[in-house]
This record gives structure tokens, sequence and C-alpha cells, in this order.
């Protein structure tokens, strides 16, 4: 890409991402921001989109093939849209003994999806994390940045429709 | 190397060192930050501490601390106030609510909702009526003036040893003071803060928290008619010593779990408010730091780390002033340190309660090696499953930076440093030191040979000293009680304490820290409480996926890093989860495996090929279809990727495997020959059968198989056909009269 076309360059990612990333460009290492900058781009979108990823090794001045093997090598990177509620299941250790895959099996049957799969809606995604560190309260689940602990598979129905009531009332 | 006197002498410009400076600058920062505590404290009637870490959340406490909000406006007190605590480790009991009021001591209540927020704050806080039925560890029947500790000195060394207990007891008794009056209770301490050998006891009596030197009998039965029964303070016997674990015992000396435990790590979690920089150096934050900038040299700062006998406390037990002196002497003057926030091992969660409870001790930590180690510039690598630590890490880093804590001419001292927090993105590998580093770097987290080790070429190729979170943490101990103090605690070999994550089937889950050398009986038992329900405990699986599982029969061992080695598992970074007599421990095994199979950054044939072949033959094995000699090719396996893996991560992935294989042979030995599951989990190996005697025929079973394999009119017995049953167990979940039988 030449000089001329990087002007007339315009970007999908929003103005406060490109300011983020020109203010770690102008960094020593510049480079070393890239993990920086995908959560970034990532918490903005959901996910890190072919473009977005694209936008981000030109901005950032790496090649796109070290952004694309950065943000596969690492799980927390979704390449794919996700749902407004991102179920992660934990997987540690503690979890496992007390029972997780039970759970697993309660979100799958009411949601009707697998692990790695959308609602149609749009609304729930269901992955799979490692230990979140709340052994103390295995087995536990985490719905976006809120973590639910203590669950049995009969306390699944109502913990989804909770979170659909409170979506209907908006 | 800049010594600190050449820097200050280039900072006065006058050639003179001036001794004490920085140590009095750092006295008026605390007597300041003192003087705001105490202001909010006499402000205050009543503080009701709150946890706000992401355990005590997930259990509600932050429905709990609106609940007081409301509650608090609407009585229009002004003299009552909330303190956000970070996690005590009491996970179990969660959320944990104190009540600490002038003149009475601290009531701490448990497993707090909503509901039970308008009783405590009805009867207890307006009415001043303990809930007696909401208290933490139930244990106490009645209400209590006073409450009295014991701390038995284990390295006595004067006459007539007495039972401090038994003797309070007789002698309150005597006096006609009962349980109404004082609650009783001993605390271990293995002899860590009394320096005095003839002191037999140190009693602390709240609610004054008045401390005294207990010798003899005379002595206690003193203090018991001075101050329990004629309510004055015994002038003659108090002691003035300000101990380090004062300010846990200060509110919870009565709770068995905590009183048992030796906190030095965890020493402010769940005590200190996390944001507050003024809490921190209330109870002499920094002032480590302070003392190390004021009048110490990087190698005297060195020799004191080593002197300590500190090891890593992230797994492999390094000891830590040596990893230090390595930097220290590379020549490279661009130097880095780092602080590896990356806790991936699963079931393990200490440095999770550091991080959101104690931030200020990791960011001293740090300080403290980056003068030893001549850094500038420092890194903290957390890990992205963490939102919660990363913000409190966040928050303390701007505010000990706004103090002058961090930066430019630290505390006056003329030394710079600076800290930058950098995200993990869900790598397990990335806890290895090198594919920390390339992470860092925004690379793949990959870990490359060693040497070079970091010390002498590690970020950015320049020397690098890397410690974990917890390690950090105990730095700003061994300055401010000794290196010498640190030492004494411990085993020969292992010094100081270790938290373990105490997790899986035990009473009390949460985080346990015992001086090195406690037996695993101590921790699971005297401290957890022991399993739940009838279980019998199996064993104990410890260092996450690069450990082992001890057997049952091996519970006295005595923790420290090598006697754990030498039974075929590991520290690690102090995982342990009791497994009991429902669990099996091929499954467990296959469990690790398939974590450290998924895990493997791929780099290695033998960790990438090696650990995959593991699984199938594991998988094998838990579905019924071993191959004769599927036991040997996986033991060979197991030694042969040990051997020869590039990293720590493929070096120890088979010892979960291989820790099985050697304590519990026979269990695999029934899944391959007899085609059984003995703990009934491989659900592939489980027989359905109907209990004749149980089933009431209410067809709830015929209904939910998915293959129709259960017959049986209703009212009548049904019967499962086992060679349609695909073993699904929807039967098992589903009866309702525990009539399906597993085999």
């Amino acid at each position: 890409m030449s000089a001329h076309d990087t002007a007339e360059r315009q970007y999908t990612l929003d103005r406060e991402l490109q300011a983020y990333i020109s203010e770690c460009r102008g960094k020593e290492h510049s480079e070393s921001f890239l993990i920086s900058v995908l959560h970034k781009v990532q918490a903005r979108y959901g996910y890190l989109s072919q473009e977005h990823m694209q936008e981000v090794a030109e901005l950032l001045g790496v090649p796109a093939s070290t952004v694309s093997g950065v943000a596969t090598f690492y799980h927390f990177f979704r390449l794919q849209p996700q749902g407004k509620y991102k179920v992660s299941f934990c997987l540690g250790t503690a979890c496992y003994v007390k029972g997780a895959p039970a759970i697993i099996d309660a979100f799958k049957e009411e949601l009707g999806i697998d692990v790695g799969e959308t609602t149609k809606d749009g609304l729930f995604s269901l992955e799979i994390t490692r230990c979140l560190g709340v052994c103390g309260l295995a087995p536990v689940v985490m719905i976006n940045e809120t973590v639910h602990g203590k669950l049995t598979p009969a306390s699944i129905p109502a913990l989804i429709a909770g979170i659909r009531k409170k979506e209907e009332a908006g | 190397m800049c010594r600190l006197r050449d820097l200050l002498a280039a900072t006065n410009g006058k050639g003179v060192r001036i001794v004490g400076t920085i140590l009095e600058g750092y006295a008026r920062l605390q007597a300041a930050a003192r003087e705001r505590m105490h202001e909010r404290i006499k402000a205050h009637q009543i503080e009701i501490h709150i946890g706000d870490a992401t355990c005590e959340n997930a259990a509600g406490s932050l429905e709990v601390r609106d609940e007081f909000e409301k509650l608090i406006e609407a009585s229009g007190r002004t003299d009552i106030v909330i303190k956000k605590t970070g996690c005590t480790g009491r996970c179990s009991a969660e959320p944990i609510v104190g009540v600490m009021q002038h003149g009475k001591p601290p009531f701490k209540y448990q497993s707090v909702t909503p509901e039970k927020v308008r009783r405590i704050f009805t009867e207890h806080i307006l009415n001043g009526k303990i809930v007696l039925d909401y208290l933490l560890d139930k244990k106490t029947k009645n209400e209590y003036r006073y409450q009295v500790a014991f701390y038995k000195n284990s390295t006595y060394c004067g006459a007539e040893p007495f039972d401090a207990l038994e003797l309070a007891d007789a002698g309150l008794r005597a006096a006609g003071l009962g349980e109404t009056d004082v609650k009783l209770s001993l605390c271990l301490n293995r002899g860590l803060f009394i320096s005095h050998c003839d002191v037999q006891y140190y009693m602390i009596v709240f609610p004054q928290i008045v401390r005294y030197r207990i010798r003899s009998r005379a002595d206690l039965e003193k203090v018991i008619a001075g101050h329990l029964v004629g309510g004055m303070v015994v002038g003659d016997l108090v002691e003035e010593e300000d101990a380090l674990f004062d300010r846990y015992l200060t509110t919870y000396a009565d709770i068995e779990f905590f009183s048992k435990q030796t906190r030095l790590t965890l020493r402010n979690s769940g005590i200190v408010d996390p944001e507050s920089l003024d809490d921190y150096v209330f109870y002499d934050g920094f002032g480590a730091a302070a003392r190390v900038l004021d009048g110490m040299s990087p190698e005297e700062v060195v020799a004191d780390v080593k002197k300590s006998g500190l090891r890593g406390r992230g797994g492999a037990g390094f000891l830590t002033g040596l990893k230090w002196e390595f930097a220290q002497k590379a020549k490279n003057p661009r130097r880095y340190i780092i602080c590896n926030a990356d806790e991936g091992d699963p079931g393990a969660f200490m440095d999770r309660s550091t991080l959101e409870g104690d931030p200020f001790s990791i960011i001293e930590g740090m300080i403290i090696g980056a003068y030893a180690t001549g850094a500038s510039q420092g890194y903290c690598y957390i890990r992205a499953e963490y939102p919660l630590a990363i913000q409190r890490v966040e928050m303390a880093i701007d505010k000990a930076r706004a103090a002058g804590l961090l930066g430019k001419n630290i505390l006056g001292s003329g030394f710079d440093f600076d800290l930058e927090i950098r995200l993990g993105a869900g790598a397990f590998v990335c806890g290895e030191e090198t594919a920390l580093m390339h992470s860092i770097e925004g690379r793949r987290g990959q870990p490359r040979i060693r040497p070079p080790f970091p010390a002498e070429s590690g970020l950015w190729g320049c020397p690098t000293t890397i410690n974990n979170v917890e390690t950090w943490a105990n730095v700003p101990v061994i300055f401010l009680y000794g290196a010498d103090w640190f030492a004494r605690i411990g085993t020969e070999k292992s010094k100081g304490t270790k938290v373990f994550a105490l997790a899986g089937k035990v009473k009390n889950t949460g985080l346990v820290e015992v001086p090195m050398g406690t037996t695993l009986r101590n921790v699971i038992f005297d401290i957890g409480g022991g399993i739940p329900g009838d279980k019998m405990i199996k064993a104990v699986q410890t260092g996450g996926p690069s450990g082992g599982c001890i057997p049952v029969g091996m519970l006295d061992t005595e923790v420290d890093y090598d006697s754990l080695a030498a039974i075929g598992s590991i520290m690690g970074s102090g995982g342990m989860i009791v497994l009991d007599e429902d669990s099996c421990m091929v499954d467990v095994a296959k469990f690790f495996l398939e974590f450290t199979m998924s895990e493997s950054c791929g780099k290695c044939t033998p960790c990438r090929e090696g650990t995959l072949r593991m699984y199938e033959i594991l998988e094998r094995i838990t579905r019924g279809e071993a191959r004769h000699d599927d036991l040997d090719n996986l033991e060979r396996l197991a030694n042969l990727i040990k051997k020869t893996a590039l990293c720590g991560l493929g070096q120890t992935a088979p010892n979960p495997v291989l820790s099985t294989l050697k304590h519990f042979k026979d269990e695999y030995e029934v899944h391959v020959r007899d085609r059984r599951c003995p703990a009934k989990v491989c659900k592939k190996l489980i027989v359905y059968e109907i209990d004749k005697e149980k089933c009431i025929g209410c067809t709830a079973c015929a209904r939910v198989c998915p293959v129709s394999c259960i017959s049986g009119k209703p009212k009548m017995v049904h019967e499962i056909d086992k060679d349609k049953c695909i073993r699904c167990g929807q039967c098992w979940t589903t009866c309702k009269f525990d009539a399906i039988r597993k085999n």
C-alpha cells in the first residue's frame, strides 16, 4: 500500500480506537501494544472481524499476518460475532469436580445451541473458559463480566429467564 | 550500579549522604494517612465491612451493599459508614459482613442476603442486639462483652507450660463470669512474633485491643481479675509490639478458619479497602520500600532476600534472591521487572484475591525488586479473565504515582521506576516466563529454549526479573520484619508461608495460608473442616495440571517444595483440590490432560502430539475400549514427554497421569480389565438398573429415555434393556424415588 493510498484510506474502526492506536504507535516498542489494541477492538465490537484486523495492522504498522497469528493464538479473541450475553463456562478443576459438565448440558438444552454457537435472536452465545478463580463457589459461569456461583442444573432456566425478562423490559 | 547514597549525593549536589530523609518523608506520608483514617474512624460509630471481590460479588455482596446503603439513608444516621474490603478467602461463607462498633467486639455475619441485611440492620445496628443465627461459623451461642484471643508461643522455653484456655475458663467461672461475658479463642502462630521465649502466650483482649504478655499462671489470673472482671487495663503486663498478625486477628481471631492460619501474603486481603492508599499506608504499607530506599544498597537488598530463603511462589520454587542477583550482575544497564499475574492453573485463585484485595502490596514489592535489580520499568501481566483485578491494579498504580510512590524520584530518593499493565488473552502457556515475555512484546505466547534465562536476556533482549504475584507480595514483609525473622518460618529449605486455594469436596472452601511444613491433614481437616456429607476423602490434587494426586495415606506429608516433589506432585501455584470417593482418578487425570492438550502451544512435538496420544489412550480406557498394552504405553509416553518437551508446561503435563498411575494403578486396571468404573463417573462404564423395591412405576424414566429401552406398565416395576441402553444417565437424573442404581 502506497503512502497515497494510506492518506485516502477510510477506516471503519471508530475514532477513539484510531486515536488509541496512533498513540501506541508513537511509543517505544509500539508493536508490543498489539494485544492491548485487539482487546479494545473486541471490547468495542464484540469480536475481531477480518476488516478490523487489517486496519489494526495498517494503523499500528505490523504485518497483517502477525495480527492474524496473534488473534488466532489466544483463546480470548473471537473471530465471529458473539451473543449480547456471552456465557462462559468455567472448566477449572473445582468446577469440573463439582459438576460443571451438567451445568453446560443444562444451558445447551435451555438455549438449544451448542458450545461455540450463538442463539438465533443474537442474545446468547456459549463458550468454555479456563478457571475464573472463583473456585470456592464452584460450579460457576460468567455472563459477560458477572460471575454466577453455586449453580445447579435446576437453577439454569430461571437464570436465563431472568435475562430474557430484563431484555424484554428494555 | 549506583548506590543510593550516590543518587542522593547527585540530587542534593553536595556529595553528602542525608541519612533518614526518605524515612522522614515516609513518616510524614504515613502520619497524614493515619490522621485521615483516625478522623474517619472517629466520625463513625459503626463501620460495616463488606467484601468487594469477584467471589464476593458472585455470591451477592453487591446486592447486600445496596440494601445497607438504602437502610442507612432511610435511617438518617450519618455515623454509620460502609467500608469496602477485598475477599477474606472464606469463600463458602460469602458474602461476609463485619460490623465494627466502638466499644464492642467485631461481629461477622456469613452468607448474607438482602433479607438478612434488614434483620441485621434493625436488630444489631440500630438496637445493639446481635443476630446470633447469622454469625460466621455459627459457633457463638451468646452475645459477649469481651473477646479474648490467646497466641501460643511454640518456642516457649520457660517452666510449667499450661493450657491458657482451660485456666482462663476456670478463672472466669470462679469470678462468676460466663459465656455471655467473654468469648475465648486460641490462635496458632508458631512463635512467629513472640520475641521472648519466656513468654508463653500473647493475649489480646477485645474490644479494647490490649495485648498482654503472659509468662505464668499468675500473669493470666492478674489479667482476668484486673481487666475482665475489674474493667481496668493491667499496665505492667501490656505488650506494645504491634504484630503483623494483629490486623487480621483484630477482626477474625475467634474464627477457627482464620486463627489457625498464618497470613503474610494475605495480610491485608479482606481487611483493608483495596482502593485506599491511606488504608494500605496505615498498616505500614510502603514502609518497606522507604526503608530499602533510605538506607540499603541494591546488593544489601539482594543479600537480604537471599537470607530470607524466599522461593518463587509460582511453581518451580527457584530462590528469589538468586534470581535477583543474576539480573543485578547482568551487563546490560537496561533492565525490566515483571509481575506474572497470569494465574492460569485451574483451581488456583490466591493471586486474584491479592490483586483485588491488596494491589498496593504488589506495587511495593516491585519497587523493591526494581531497585535491587536496577530496573526502571516494570510490567504487570494480568490475565484478561480477571476484569476486577485489572481495574484494581490500574487504580492502585494511578494512586501510587500521584502520591510520588511510582515514577520519577520515588519518595525523594532519586530512584525512578514506573509500572504498566499488560493483558493476557487466555493462553495458559503464557504463565511460562519466556512465553509471557513474548506476549508482553505483542507476539504469540510461545516459549523458547532456556538458556539464556530472562535474568540475562528477557524482554527485548534485556535482563529481566520475573516473579509471580504471591512472591512479590511477600517481599515487603521481609523488609518490614527482617530476613532473619522471615527465615524462622517454614521448613529448612522452604521458608515462609504458602497460600493454598482449597476447593473441591471440602467444607470450608477458600484461601488458606499456612507456614511451609504444615501437613495436608491440618489444611484439609483443621482449617478446611473436612469432607461434606458422609463421604470419604480419596485424594488431594495439588499443583494444577502440572501437579499430581496424593493418596489419602499420605495426608500427613508436611507440605513444602521438596516433600511434594518427592511424592510425585508439585507445590505449583498452590491449587489444592480435594477429591472424595465419588471422584474417578482416571477421569481426573483425563481432565487435566485434556486441559494441557488444548493449551499446548504447538511449538514442540512431544507436547503437541504426545499429549494428544495420551489423551486418546485415556479416552479408550474410560470408554471401556482399552487395549491390553494401553497402560504400559501410557506410562512410557508420559515419561518420554516429561524428558523431551520444550517448556515447563509440556514437561509437567504427564504428572497427573504419572501420579495417578503410581498411587491408583488398581483403579486404572479395573477400568481396563473389568470395563468398570469403581467411582461410577465414566459414563460408558456404568450399568443402570432399576431397584425393584423402590420403583413405584411412575413411568418418568421410560418417558425420558431417548432410546426407549425402559419398559413397564404404569404402577408396575420397570426394567432397563441393558443391550439397548446408551448409558446417558437421564433416567438416573429423572427418577425421584432413588430407584435407578448405577453399577
